[in-house]
C-alpha cells in the first residue's frame, strides 16, 4: 500500500491523543486548572491534528459529514462517530476540570471508553480488509489498542504503568511483524487464484493493459518502500519501544531530570511509532498487485 | 444505504470467453468512450500527452502466460498465451458497498448492479482498498470513485435501438468474447454457457460471490480433429497464375533481366 503521508499521521497521533484522552478520562492523573489545560490541550492537538490530517486524503473533503451515515455496515462512518463523540465528551468533561476545578466521573468514563472505541474502529478499517492479509488478523486492533495506550501512559505520566505498557506494545510490535510476514502465503490467494488459470500450470503476468502507471498501482503497490525492511523494523523497535522504558528506568533524582527523560520518552516513542506505521502501510501487499505480476 | 440486499430481483452480469478473446483492447476503448460521455463524471486522464500519461479506465485488458507442467502425455508443453480482461464483477457479497461511509456506494434490488452515487462520494478510497480485482479507481479530476456501471445508461435505453441494449464493451467487442445477461436465471443464455462451459469465479476464496463469470480457455495444442474452424478456407486460393495474369507471368520471365521470387 502506498504509504500516504496523511494516514501514517493520522494513525500515528490520533492514537496517541485518544490514548492519553483514555487516562484523563480515568482520572490518572486527576488533574485541574491550568495544568488540566495543558494536558487536554495536548490530548485535543494530537486527537483533532490526526483526524484534520486524515481528511486531506479525501478526493471531495466538503462532503466529509456524510461519512457518519453508515454505522450500520461501515467501520470508517462508526469511526467517525466514535472520535467527534468522544471529543465532545471529553470536552465536557475537561470543561469541568479546567475551569469549575469538578471532575464529572461519569463523563470522564464515558470519554475513556469512546476514546478506545475509536482507536479500535480505526483499526478495524484495516482489519477488516480480506485483500490485505497482513492487516487482515487479530493482532492489528491489538497493536493499536496497545500502542495507543502507550502512548497515552507516557504523555500521562502515569509511571507505574508505561514501562509494563511499553514492553507489552514492544512484543505486540514483534509479534505483528512475525505473522504479518506469512500472512499473504497463508491466504491461499497467488495469481492462480486470481485469474483462475492455476490449475492449469504456472501463470505468469506477461503484459500488463498499458505501459505507463494508474491509479490501482500508485495505491497499491509500493514495492520500493520495502527495500529496508529490516533496517526500519531495528528503528521502530528501539525508538519506540526499548529507549522509552530506558528512559523510564534509569534512576535518576530531582524533578527536571525525570521530566526530562519522560519528555525524551515521549518523542522517542512518537518517532518509534511513526516508523512503525510507515512499514505497516509500506509493507501491506494487497492482492490486486497479483494482477500485474507484482506485489 | 450500504447494507446489502439480501436478495436481488436479476443478477445482470457478464460472462467473459477466455477462449475467444483477443486482446485487441477494443472493449477498453470504448468503454472509456462511452462512460466519458455518458453517466457521472467523465473518465478523466492525466497527462495524456506527456512523459507520463495516466488515466481513469472502467475495464482493463491483461494478458498472462500459463505454463503447464511436463507430464507423460505431454514432455515438454507449450505454453498459452491468455487475454484477460478485467472490469467489475458486481459481486453478490460486495465487500465495496459495506465499507463505504456515506452510502454512496449500492447495490441494486431490481438487478444486482453494483454503482456509485457520485454526489454523495467523498473520494475515501476505501472501496477501493476493499476490492481486490482493482475493479474501482478514483477519477483524479473529478476526486469520485469510478466504476463499471454494465453500462446502466444504455441496458434500458430506450432512445437506442435494441440491439445496443447490452454493455458497450458487448456491443463492440469484435470476437464475441463477452456476453451480457441474467446470471440468477438458469434458463438465460448466459447461464447455459456458464453451464456448459465450466465458467468460473475469480478469487472464490475470498468470499465476495462475483456474479460475473470467466469461461476457461481451451488447450489449443491438443485440438486434433481440426486446427481452426477456419482452416478450410485458409488454403490458397491460386498457386499457379491463370488467364491473363499467367501470359503476363510467362512474357515478363523470357525478358532478359532478373526476376525477384524466381520463375515458372
Amino acid at each position: 500500500m502506498h504509504p500516504a503521508p496523511s494516514v501514517i499521521i493520522f494513525t500515528t497521533l490520533s492514537g496517541l491523543g485518544f490514548g492519553l484522552l483514555t487516562f484523563l478520562g480515568l482520572g490518572k492523573p486527576a488533574v485541574t486548572g491550568w495544568v488540566a489545560f495543558v494536558f487536554y490541550a495536548l490530548a485535543f492537538g494530537f486527537a483533532v491534528g490526526g483526524l484534520l490530517a486524515s481528511t486531506f486524503h479525501l478526493g471531495r473533503p466538503e462532503r466529509a459529514w456524510r461519512a457518519f451515515t453508515q454505522w450500520k455496515t461501515s467501520w470508517l462512518s462508526r469511526e467517525g462517530i466514535c472520535a467527534v463523540a468522544a471529543l465532545l465528551i471529553m470536552g465536557l468533561f475537561a470543561f469541568g476540570a479546567v475551569f469549575l476545578d469538578t471532575h464529572w466521573w461519569i463523563l470522564g468514563w464515558i470519554g475513556a471508553a469512546l476514546s478506545l472505541a475509536t482507536v479500535f474502529t480505526t483499526s478495524m478499517i484495516y482489519t477488516q480488509l480480506k485483500t490485505i492479509p497482513r492487516w487482515n488478523m487479530p493482532l492489528t486492533p491489538v497493536m493499536f489498542l496497545t500502542f495507543s495506550l502507550t502512548g497515552g501512559a507516557l504523555l500521562a505520566g502515569a509511571e507505574a504503568l508505561a514501562p509494563w505498557f511499553l514492553a507489552i506494545a514492544g512484543a505486540v510490535q514483534l509479534a505483528y511483524w512475525a505473522k504479518g510476514d506469512q500472512a499473504f502465503a497463508a491466504s491461499g490467494t497467488d495469481i492462480g487464484t486470481a485469474t483462475g488459470l492455476g490449475d492449469r500450470g504456472s501463470v505468469r503476468a506477461f503484459e500488463p493493459p498499458h505501459t505507463g502507471s494508474n491509479y490501482l498501482l500508485r495505491e497499491f503497490v509500493h514495492e520500493v518502500g520495502r527495500k529496508h525492511v529490516m533496517k526500519l523494523r531495528a528503528i521502530a523497535i528501539t525508538l519506540g519501544f526499548a529507549l522509552p522504558l530506558i528512559c523510564l528506568i534509569l534512576p535518576v533524582e530531582g524533578f527536571m531530570a525525570k521530566h526530562l527523560l519522560a519528555g525524551l520518552a515521549v518523542l522517542l516513542h512518537i518517532a518509534g511509532v511513526a516508523a512503525s506505521r510507515w512499514l505497516f502501510f509500506a509493507q501491506a501487499e494487497h492482492v490486486v498487485g497479483l494482477y500485474y505480476g507484482k506485489r | 444505504m450500504t447494507q446489502l440486499p439480501t436478495h436481488t430481483d436479476r443478477k445482470m452480469g457478464l460472462v467473459i470467453d477466455l477462449d475467444t478473446c483477443v486482446g485487441c483492447h477494443a472493449c477498453v476503448i470504448s468503454c472509456k468512450g462511452w462512460n466519458t460521455e455518458n453517466y457521472g463524471a467523465p473518465l478523466s486522464d492525466q497527462n495524456a500527452y506527456g512523459s507520463d500519461p495516466s488515466g481513469t479506465f472502467l475495464n482493463r485488458v491483461h494478458s498472462y502466460e500459463v505454463q503447464p507442467s511436463p507430464c507423460s502425455s505431454q514432455p515438454d508443453p507449450a505454453a498459452q498465451l491468455v487475454h484477460f480482461p478485467k472490469s467489475c464483477l458486481h459481486c453478490e457479497d460486495a465487500p465495496c458497498v459495506t465499507v463505504c461511509p456515506t452510502g454512496a456506494s449500492y447495490k441494486r434490488v431490481e438487478d444486482g448492479i453494483v454503482l456509485v452515487n457520485e454526489d454523495h462520494c467523498i473520494g475515501c478510497g476505501l472501496c477501493a482498498w476493499s476490492c481486490p480485482y482493482g475493479a474501482r479507481e478514483l477519477d483524479q479530476a473529478a476526486g469520485v470513485m469510478k466504476k463499471c456501471t454494465l453500462c446502466v445508461d444504455r441496458i434500458y435505453n430506450e432512445n437506442l435501438p435494441e440491439v445496443d441494449r447490452v454493455p458497450s464493451c458487448v456491443r463492440t467487442c469484435p470476437a464475441g468474447a463477452r456476453h451480457f445477461g441474467d446470471l440468477g436465471d438458469p434458463d438465460s443464455d448466459v447461464s447455459k454457457l456458464v453451464a456448459e462451459r465450466g465458467g468460473m469465479d475469480l478469487m472464490p476464496e475470498l468470499g465476495t460471490k462475483p456474479v460475473n463469470k470467466y469461461l476457461p480457455p481451451r488447450p489449443k495444442d491438443q485440438i486434433d480433429d481440426q486446427i481452426d474452424v477456419l482452416a478450410p478456407l485458409l488454403t490458397p486460393v491460386a498457386e499457379e497464375p491463370k488467364g491473363f495474369l499467367g501470359w503476363l507471368d510467362k512474357a515478363l520471365d523470357k525478358l532478359p533481366g532478373h526476376s525477384e521470387g524466381g520463375s515458372n
